[in-house]
């Protein structure tokens, strides 16, 4: 079995008596690409933020490739070779598509040829001089995965890449995220096509805990999971 | 040589020119102009580039200020070290202010930063034994030269305002297109984002901070030397907000709006005040406008209809 890239003990967080995640023990082998899917409100946006600094742990420990990052802010993190994608969108706006993609770069190290060949692998080369701001809602989520692309991270999470994506978006995203080697891959996804044709594992969170882990098959097979999305009694 | 880099230069030239050109009266004026311009572009680079809106620059202003005139005046330390002096201590003052005002954001950065600057105020106007408080003091004529030039004559004293500005704008032109720079516009633009990209985003605020802080101190140091006087109203609250207004009005965030800025500035309150004694309202009433017309700025505006290159 390939070695632990990310590991999580007790991850714990509390916003004021309510508990958004409950001692979440999770193990991600390096090299996976494993989706993150539960009913909304479940926790999983908290868990991805407690992973890559945004959010403050109430208690727990998160571990990066063997080494306790648990304290680190998340500029920090990032460093290490962790890239986070925002939910809801998050670019320069008032910057160019190549500014933002340059910037994401600079930091981790890349030339401008990386820079090219990112916004050719994402098809946004040709609007490389526009004003971020000024591109559609699915061309800005785009840019928003270029980003990350861009900082070469050896562990890429997303959350909810795909939301507002356009039928033929998501076919190019899957192949982009099924194409990328030597990156671990933690998805949040909504869309079950994405998430069965991409990822090779999943896990399941509700109400803050992990339900289930299995394969796409072991997942769609399991009662429990059933029960949180359906909300049927019997499981 | 891109565009930017000949606009600064155009400029420069064009200061150097005006000096030939124009009467005595305005030839004055612009040296005054071209000081405050600098004090300008210090502050532009904190609010316009970096998105720090501060409303304290006043202190960093008068620590330069200070910091050049009491060394001048009590330690008989000569011109170009004091100079020298006065960017330690604006640096000191700005790394200080910074590391804690910058634990704050938004409104609340705005207060601590005012605070610190009536801190400063108050500061000079209790130790009125060596500041002489309100009144201030002269610096004596006989001082104020480096290497030979008289800079409280008008040749001297324009050229050596032309050429600290020259070197302030090509710095900020350099700063601006160099990675630090477009860093800080990133902060500017999305604090969190830059942060999700790995930036150490306190860190870069804090030297923006401490640069803006020295620039800033520059020019209280120039204006004290050029003009000869250094006073505790200098330290008050109209000069932190001086700045603000320029960069408002020439356009934040571009490296020629504080020159700009502080022209119109100074010539609307210098034109109105011989039309009328009420010359704040027609100030007032041209500000209000420009700030519903051209909300962002004179060189803003220009940079978003047609001139996307304007640095």
């Amino acid at each position: 079995m390939a070695s632990v890239i990310l590991q999580t003990r007790g991850l714990t967080k509390t916003y004021a008596g309510v508990t958004a995640n409950t001692d979440v023990d999770f193990d991600l082998p390096a090299g996976q690409i494993r989706a993150l899917i539960g009913p909304n409100g479940a926790g999983k946006s908290t868990f991805v933020g407690m992973l890559c600094g945004r959010i403050e742990a109430t208690r727990g420990t998160v571990s990066f490739d063997g080494q306790d990052i648990s304290h680190l802010p998340a500029h920090r993190r990032i460093a290490l070779g962790i890239a986070y994608t925002f939910q809801i969108t998050s670019v320069f706006a008032g910057l160019s598509v190549h500014e933002n993609v340059a910037l994401a770069a600079r930091r981790a190290g890349g030339s401008a040829a990386r820079v090219a060949d990112v916004l050719n692998r994402v098809g946004l080369a040709d609007r490389a001089g526009q004003v971020a701001g000024d591109l559609s809602y699915g061309h800005q989520r785009i840019l928003e995965i270029g980003m990350g692309l861009a900082q070469n991270p050896r562990l890429f999470i997303l959350d909810e890449p795909t939301q507002g994506l356009a039928e033929s978006e998501i076919a190019d995203f899957k192949a982009l995220i099924t194409g990328l080697k030597d990156t671990t891959i933690l998805l949040i996804e909504h869309n079950m096509s994405v998430v069965m044709e991409t990822a090779q594992y999943i896990t399941v969170l509700n109400q803050g805990q992990i339900l289930a882990e299995g394969t796409p098959d072991q997942i769609r097979a399991d009662t429990h999971v059933q029960a949180a999305y359906l909300g049927t009694e019997d499981a | 040589m891109g565009r930017g880099l000949v606009l600064h230069l155009c400029t420069i030239a064009l200061l150097a020119a005006a000096f030939f050109v124009l009467p005595a009266y305005h030839s004055g004026n612009l040296a005054r102009i071209m000081v405050l311009a600098i004090y300008a572009m210090g502050y532009n680079l904190a609010f316009g580039y970096t998105g720090l809106l501060s409303l304290g620059h006043a202190l960093f202003f008068a620590a330069g200020m200070y910091g050049l005139s009491l060394a001048m005046t009590h330690l008989a330390i000569p011109a170009l070290p004091a100079l020298g002096l006065a960017l330690v201590a604006a640096g000191v003052v700005a790394g200080i202010t910074g590391a804690l005002a910058l634990r704050t954001r938004g409104v609340a950065f705005m207060i601590v930063t005012l605070m610190f600057a009536q801190a400063g105020y108050l500061t000079a106007l209790y130790f009125s034994e060596w500041t002489r408080g309100e009144e201030g003091f002269v610096i004596p004529q006989a001082m104020r030269n480096i290497a030979g030039i008289d800079l409280s004559g008008e040749t001297g004293r324009y050229f050596a305002a032309l050429f600290l500005f020259a070197v302030v704008l090509l710095l900020i032109g350099a700063l601006v297109r160099a990675p630090f720079g477009r860093t800080l516009i990133a902060i500017r633009e999305n604090e969190a984002r830059a942060t999700m990209l790995g930036y150490d985003v306190q860190r870069l605020k804090w030297i923006a901070l401490v640069v803006s802080g020295m620039i800033s101190g520059l020019a209280g140091a120039a204006y004290a030397l050029l003009f000869g006087y250094a006073g505790a109203s200098f330290a008050a609250v109209p000069y932190s907000i001086f700045p603000l207004l320029y960069v408002l009005l020439g356009g934040a965030g571009t490296t020629l709006g504080p020159l700009i800025g502080a022209v119109f500035m100074f010539y609307l309150i210098d034109l109105s005040s011989g039309l009328t004694d009420a010359y704040m309202l027609v100030a007032g009433v041209v500000l209000v406008a420009l700030t519903l017309f051209l909300p962002q700025g004179i060189l803003g505006t220009l940079r978003k209809r047609g001139l996307p290159w304007l640095p």
